[in-house]
């Protein structure tokens, strides 16, 4: 297996989310399909964690995971010292309010039977938190910071809204609780990108504002650069790079990390589109992933090594960590 | 029966002032509101906007696409010197395929899922060009290796569920190409696809296009995509074309507000993290009821009262072939002066951009 190791968490206080060992496997008629094997990460308090891969990596898996949706096949998932993976019931359902998510498609993800002020005073209702008229002022001042007419858009339903503003209502929603944790799956994949650069300063706004800290998943390395402190790059349900995102762009120490940046259609003209260290193929079956390395089917660098031994997370610089026996900067081979 | 074969010399797509509106129940959608644009042999154009500006529907109606009874085209659009505003289905049957083609954005749906891959590349190459079963194969065979797909032979007689979603495109390609078409229309192809998966489509289509001396027009929402792939671009916005320019002035010396816009506002890979983006406020207009004015006024930093009022045309600057339509153009005296004012009264937009300007994040990418 390609990527296990925990030489990049950290033994700080300040650590709000730490997951060891997370493994998520699914049954299915064809095999069982390995999603998530074995990932180690953690975030600290007001920190952007960027998860980013490519389809099938198992970032949103991870995500899920998480949340407990579905729980981890195993492994780990400490929220401020709790195992979440080790509560059930009413308990998991109180801690699980502190944590919260943003899903992709902001349409889809409103009920479109209801009132905007119905759908986010929804979870004050659950947990029956205040007074009516508290939760009315509550429903109010989240609308507010989202940049929604509290008054106008309260009253209408998700269909009256395009998609970001719909992502907006999404966004009040997830923050009407006070939740310690935003995880956010591809929020703005499906925005334009004028909406999307609305939305992506608008949780910088509401991380400073409410002291939040964010796990944000996402495809596009640009946006993740953007919203992120910490960087972790998934391929094939593994951990590849860990750093930070000064460092992870200006040097990737990772095969696949180089190839994804390379990949990126670069806005300038004088930059001629060039075929080389493109990755070639498709990604492999997560049924039955490759053994030792998941990336060495399609790594310019592979050698025989990389099919017997898995590599371990090391660090290469400071804060920047890598599961790869040949990377590009650092010590090579361990 | 038309056929291309009346050599004309010149632009092999040329569109004037050509118009697609939909009469729907809440009113007529002027999704397309007078566009004009040549394309010539073996170029590309890029045409670039965000969702509901018009260029997919642009694509499609040029095409002949859109059948539909609400549909209304005015204008013209000549492939080849052929008219095909007004053309019927059956003359537009002898030009799809042999002469222009389409790729679409999702390979899922625009591929016929209970039909094996062979079938659904060699119906064109048996219906065009009348080739035999087994001539039509054997033709079939050697596209799917020029599309890149490892194993034709396997692959012929898969369904499209049995393939990834990159090989799937490279299917839709093969189809498109099958009977050597002059012109390709490629609607966001590689929106669907990862982002390594969309380097190796986007390249093939160029080597596609330099091999068969085609021209292609490449409909996206990805500024990233058309930079160093075509030779001119045409920003839409609201149904019309705000700026058209060859791709290297375009980007060096934008003239439209909008397009700077466009361009200030996506995350840049050289920038760093938690640079602030430049976000566009409000959203486009309603094209049923579209600003009498500029059409982009209502969101402009450099808006003036004259903005609201008047339609600017399209017109050229200082760059042949560079135009745009702005009363108050960036890079000039008079958007200068628009924008020192608009800040100088503290709107948001104008004082965001004027400070991005003025200390530009991360260098130009």
């Amino acid at each position: 297996m390609a990527g296990t190791g925990t030489a990049h968490l950290r033994d700080s206080d300040d650590v709000l989310m730490r997951i060891e060992d997370l493994t998520v496997e699914f049954p299915t008629s064809a095999g069982l399909v390995h999603a998530v094997s074995g990932i180690s990460l953690d975030v600290r308090r007001g920190e952007t964690l960027g998860l980013v891969g490519e389809s099938g990596c198992g970032k949103s898996t991870t995500g899920r995971a998480i949340m407990q949706l579905p729980a981890p096949t195993s492994g780990r998932v400490l929220f401020e010292g709790i195992d979440l993976a080790n509560i059930e019931g009413k308990h998991l359902r109180e801690v699980r309010t502190q944590l919260q998510f943003i899903f992709q498609d902001p349409i889809s993800s409103l009920n479109p039977r209801r009132k905007v002020k119905d759908i986010v005073a929804e979870p004050l209702r659950i947990w029956k938190r205040g007074t009516e008229k508290e939760r009315q002022g509550r429903v109010t001042e989240v609308l507010d910071a989202v940049g929604l007419d509290p008054e106008v858009a309260g009253e209408k339903r998700p269909h009256q809204f395009s998609g970001g503003q719909c992502q907006r209502i999404s966004i009040a929603r997830s923050l009407v609780l006070e939740p310690k944790l935003l995880i956010c799956d591809e929020p703005v994949s499906a925005l334009d990108v004028s909406v999307q650069a609305q939305i992506l300063n608008l949780l910088e706004d509401m991380k400073a504002r409410y002291g939040i800290t964010l796990i944000f998943i996402a495809h596009d390395l640009a946006v993740v650069k953007n919203i992120s402190d910490r960087v972790a790059v998934m391929y094939l349900g593994k951990i590849c790079e860990v750093g930070s995102p000064d460092a992870l762009y200006s040097a990737p120490a990772h095969p696949y990390t180089a190839a994804l940046l390379r990949s990126i259609p670069v806005p300038d003209p004088t930059v001629v589109p060039s075929s080389s260290g493109l990755l070639l193929g498709d990604l492999p079956s997560p049924i039955d992933p490759p053994a030792g390395c998941r990336f060495r089917t399609r790594c310019p660098a592979a050698q025989e090594r990389c099919s017997l031994e898995e590599p371990q997370i090391r660090a290469v610089a400071e804060d920047h960590f890598v599961a790869c026996h040949f990377p590009s900067i650092g010590t090579t081979a361990a | 029966m038309l056929t291309a074969d009346t050599v004309h010399d010149g632009a092999l797509l040329q569109v004037h002032d050509f118009r697609s509106y939909f009469d729907t129940p809440a009113g007529i959608v002027k999704a397309v509101d007078g566009v004009s644009f040549t394309l010539d042999r073996g170029d590309t154009l890029g045409i670039v906007g965000e969702s509901g500006s018009g260029k997919t529907v642009l694509a499609r109606s040029v095409m002949g696409l859109l059948t539909g009874k609400n549909v209304m085209r005015s204008g013209s659009a000549r492939y080849n010197g052929i008219e095909l505003v007004g053309a019927s289905e059956k003359e537009l049957r002898d030009l799809w395929g042999t002469e222009m083609a389409m790729v679409f954005q999702d390979p899922m749906t625009s591929l016929n899922p209970v039909l094996k891959t062979g079938r659904q590349i060699t119906e064109g190459l048996r219906y065009h060009l009348q080739l035999s079963k087994s001539e039509a194969r054997a033709q079939a065979l050697q596209l799917l290796d020029s599309v890149g797909i490892p194993d034709p032979k396997r692959r012929i007689s898969q369904y499209p569920h049995e393939l990834s979603g990159g090989m799937r495109q490279r299917v839709t390609i093969a189809i498109a190409l099958a009977c050597g078409p002059k012109l390709l229309l490629a609607d966001e192809p590689t929106t669907a696809l990862d982002v390594t998966v969309q380097a190796q489509i986007l390249d093939l289509l160029h080597q596609q296009q330099v091999e068969r001396h085609m021209a292609m027009v490449l409909v996206t929402h990805d500024l990233g995509v058309v930079a160093g792939r075509t030779n001119h671009i045409a920003v839409m916005y609201a149904g019309q074309i705000v700026e058209y320019a060859p791709t290297t002035d375009l980007f060096a010396n934008v003239r439209m507000p909008y397009t700077q816009a466009l361009l200030h506002s996506i995350p840049k890979l050289a920038q760093p993290s938690h640079t602030r983006l430049q976000a566009i406020a409000g959203r486009p207009p309603d094209l049923i009821n579209p600003p009498s004015g500029c059409r982009f006024a209502p969101r402009c930093p450099y808006v003036q009262p004259k903005c609201n009022s008047e339609m600017p045309p399209l017109q050229e600057s200082e760059t042949p072939g560079h135009l745009y339509r702005c009363w108050f153009p960036v890079g000039t005296e008079a958007g200068r002066e628009a924008l020192a004012h608009n800040t100088a009264a503290g709107m948001p937009a104008a004082v965001s951009i004027t400070q991005i300007l003025a200390d530009p994040p991360g260098g130009t990418h």
